[in-house]
């Protein structure tokens, strides 16, 4: 069958299925009596007209992206892991442990032993899951969603218990001052820019890039990549050529948990700096959608994280100013889910057609004087 | 303990088990035709919240119930269309759905009630009255079986009832009728359905319109029975609860009724007594919230009896061309 070119594919169908997200979520706010625009005016000014917005904005797309991250590459080896949840919880479990019990001399340290413990302890949480797939076939998406519930038994049972600092409220005792991280302010202050100090974005927004940098030359660059992605696209001819699906299952797996755990060094040791009840706030779901919206490649991943940062921002605006709930955006999630991830081929044939209808019209007036080529050499061509 | 306090957790555990079971039963119908359904919880959050708003307004709880038929089945046609007519991810699918009902509700709520996201508390006409079974009154000084028979078996609103009716309706729909041996069929060999002439579209869409009938019930009964009114996310997981049930039940009728009612057993348990002191140590409530999960995986691991699912299930269906 013939394909329609990669821009389309990478750019024009995530661009329309956000467009019919965009519209369908103008129809809610329209038939919740306000008004659209003036609602998408208040989310670009909360979330983007400052250096506060812009702060907040960043924060959470920080987050979103080891997520997104997490579940891109596990889509890459045809898995859904939708335990980024469960693991961030166990990310934050980690950073909590490590930063708990050793005194840091300076927060770089801190912040590399806090992300190793964080990935650690979200790849060992992504492990089971894995390992039963691999091992047992047990179907990995139910085995994770039941991991995140079981994440969430376990950090109730540890914040009311074991790691509860004195007090009513469910949470662990402060870090040490010398663990905080630097917020984006500290760090663009150094170079002279003005930058607000109250927004939570900190320097583990540039730990995330790292992660997608690294994540980009995993997976196009390496042999571990290469056999990932040969096992996404079919399992048969990478078990033929070798590659042991075992292998892969627990690998990608680990990544992708250790990815989600890694979250934890935004939400727990960057911006709460003490680990609370539910500390994860479902990035680890919005991960799904910012994957399926940045096609699992980093840098779509990367816009993606920036775009629901800038819709959870905006969101808190409008549940500020408006009467609007903050849920919206939960709402917007979904649309952006249903149509880049389930309703991708009502977008994507349609646009198919209509590329191939225009490729056919062009060879036709093009190639007047020699043979027209035929459906058979075609479809050859395009199986190739 | 006395059999009184037996008797109570057993009668929350009645309770807490029909919504489970109702959406297990949902996802059973879906998932035997070959169309996973990620996508319980929110159609039972969103079938409670519907029912709730049009009790609430109109004081007819048959109206709500209606209602939250009506949006679950909804819900379901958007899940059929992504995954069986455009052959989509179902899983996907599902997870959308979920998180459409669980900002939808709230949204919508707050528009129509402005109580930050809940429905005004449902009295009267607007609530499931729980009935009382005939002779129950009498019978109930009768040592032992009196007070079964009272507190227990009846009590409950109708739709306890129905949902336990609906296990042996079940049953028989899909291995004593035409319509559930097609059922049945597509969800393991859909192509030997169609060389039969049956359509695998339409089989798949009535399983999942059934499936939605059934969520939306157990949705309305969890805001309009159990609960009088809707709260934000009150569905709580139970979606998953019942999915879990399902695996444990291996996909089948009678099996899916005991595992709702062991879970809705450990769901009374975890309310009633909340950290359970068994003199060697104490075991947390926590451990009893996450108990119907850990059990799941452990039976999907296959070290307790393997479960084996529909074959087809998860893939869509491409007729030869």
């Amino acid at each position: 069958m013939d394909r329609m070119p990669a821009w389309a594919d990478a750019i024009l169908v995530p661009l329309i299925s956000l467009l019919l997200a965009a519209l369908l979520s103008a129809v809610v706010i329209l038939a919740i009596g306000e008004n659209p625009v003036e609602a998408l005016n208040l989310m670009v000014a909360g979330a983007l007209g400052s250096t506060y917005g812009w702060g907040y904005t960043l924060y959470y797309a920080t987050n979103f992206i080891f997520t997104g991250l997490c579940v891109a590459i596990a889509f890459h080896a045809r898995l859904f892991n939708i335990g980024g949840e469960g693991q961030a919880l166990l990310g934050g479990l980690g950073v909590a442990v490590i930063l708990l019990y050793v005194p840091w001399p300076h927060w770089t340290i801190a912040l590399i032993a806090a992300t190793l413990s964080a990935g650690a302890f979200g790849a060992a949480w992504a492990a089971i899951p894995a390992y039963l797939q691999a091992k047992r076939g047990s179907h990995i998406v139910i085995t994770t969603i039941m991991f995140n519930f079981i994440a969430s038994a376990l950090l109730n049972w540890a914040l009311v218990g074991p790691m509860k600092a004195p007090g009513q409220e469910p949470a662990t005792p402060s870090f040490a001052a010398s663990t905080h991280l630097p917020t984006l302010s500290d760090v663009f202050g150094l170079v002279g820019i003005q930058w607000s100090s109250a927004a939570p974005a900190n320097v583990s927004f540039f730990v995330a890039i790292a992660a997608c940098v690294a994540l980009w030359l995993l997976i196009w660059r390496t042999k571990l990549g290469y056999e990932i992605r040969a096992f996404g696209q079919s399992e048969p001819a990478a078990r033929y050529a070798g590659i042991s699906p075992v292998k892969i299952i627990m690998v990608t797996m680990l990544i992708s948990g250790a990815l989600a755990g890694c979250m934890a060094i935004n939400n727990v040791q960057g911006e709460a700096e003490r680990l609370v009840l539910n500390a994860a706030e479902g990035a680890g779901f919005i991960g799904i959608a910012v994957a399926l919206m940045g096609r699992s490649h980093p840098l779509g991943v990367f816009l993606a994280a920036i775009l629901f940062g800038f819709l959870y921002q905006g969101g808190a605006e409008l549940a500020l100013w408006m009467n609007i709930q903050r849920e919206l955006v939960v709402v917007i999630q979904a649309l952006v889910i249903l149509f880049t991830g389930a309703l991708d081929n009502m977008i994507r044939m349609p646009l198919e057609s209509l590329f191939l209808a225009n490729r056919r019209r062009r060879e036709r007036r093009g190639g007047g004087g020699g043979p027209k080529p035929d459906r058979k050499s075609t479809t050859a061509e395009g199986a190739r | 303990m006395d059999l009184n306090t037996v008797l109570l957790v057993l009668d929350s555990t009645v309770r807490l088990a029909t919504p489970l079971l109702l959406a297990c039963l949902a996802g059973l119908f879906s998932e035997r035709a070959g169309i996973l359904d990620i996508g319980l919880e929110g159609k039972m959050l969103a079938a409670a919240f519907f029912s709730a708003a049009v009790s609430a307004v109109t004081g007819q709880v048959l109206l709500g119930l209606g209602a939250g038929i009506a949006i679950s089945v909804a819900l379901s046609a958007v899940h059929g269309l992504a995954s069986i007519t455009f052959r989509g991810n179902q899983l996907i699918s599902g997870v959308a759905i979920n998180f459409l009902a669980q900002g939808l509700t709230v949204v919508i709520a707050q528009d129509w009630f402005a109580q930050g996201g809940r429905t005004p508390q449902l009295e009267g006409s607007g609530r499931w009255d729980s009935l009382t079974l005939p002779l129950a009154e009498t019978l109930r000084d009768v040592p032992v079986l009196g007070p079964i028979y009272y507190e227990l078996i009846s009590g409950h609103s109708i739709l306890v009832y129905i949902g336990f009716l609906f296990v042996p309706l079940t049953w028989w729909i899909l291995f004593r009728t035409r319509f559930g041996l097609r059922l049945r069929a597509v969800g393991e060999n859909p192509a030997a359905v169609d060389t039969a002439g049956v359509s695998v579209i339409g089989m798949r869409f009535a399983a999942v319109a059934i499936a939605g009938l059934l969520c939306g019930i157990a949705g309305s009964y969890l805001a309009t029975a159990l609960q009088a009114g809707f709260t934000k996310d009150m569905t709580a997981g139970r979606g998953y609860i019942a999915l879990a049930a399902l695996i444990f039940a291996k996909w089948r009728p009678w099996y899916a009724l005991m595992s709702c009612l062991l879970f809705g057993f450990l769901q009374a348990v975890g309310i009633r007594f909340q950290n359970i002191d068994l003199g060697v140590f104490e075991v947390p409530v926590q451990f009893m919230d996450a108990l119907p999960y850990i059990l799941t995986v452990i039976i999907l691991a296959g070290f307790v009896g393997k479960a084996i699912p529909p074959r087809a299930g998860g893939q869509p269906y491409v007729k030869e061309r």
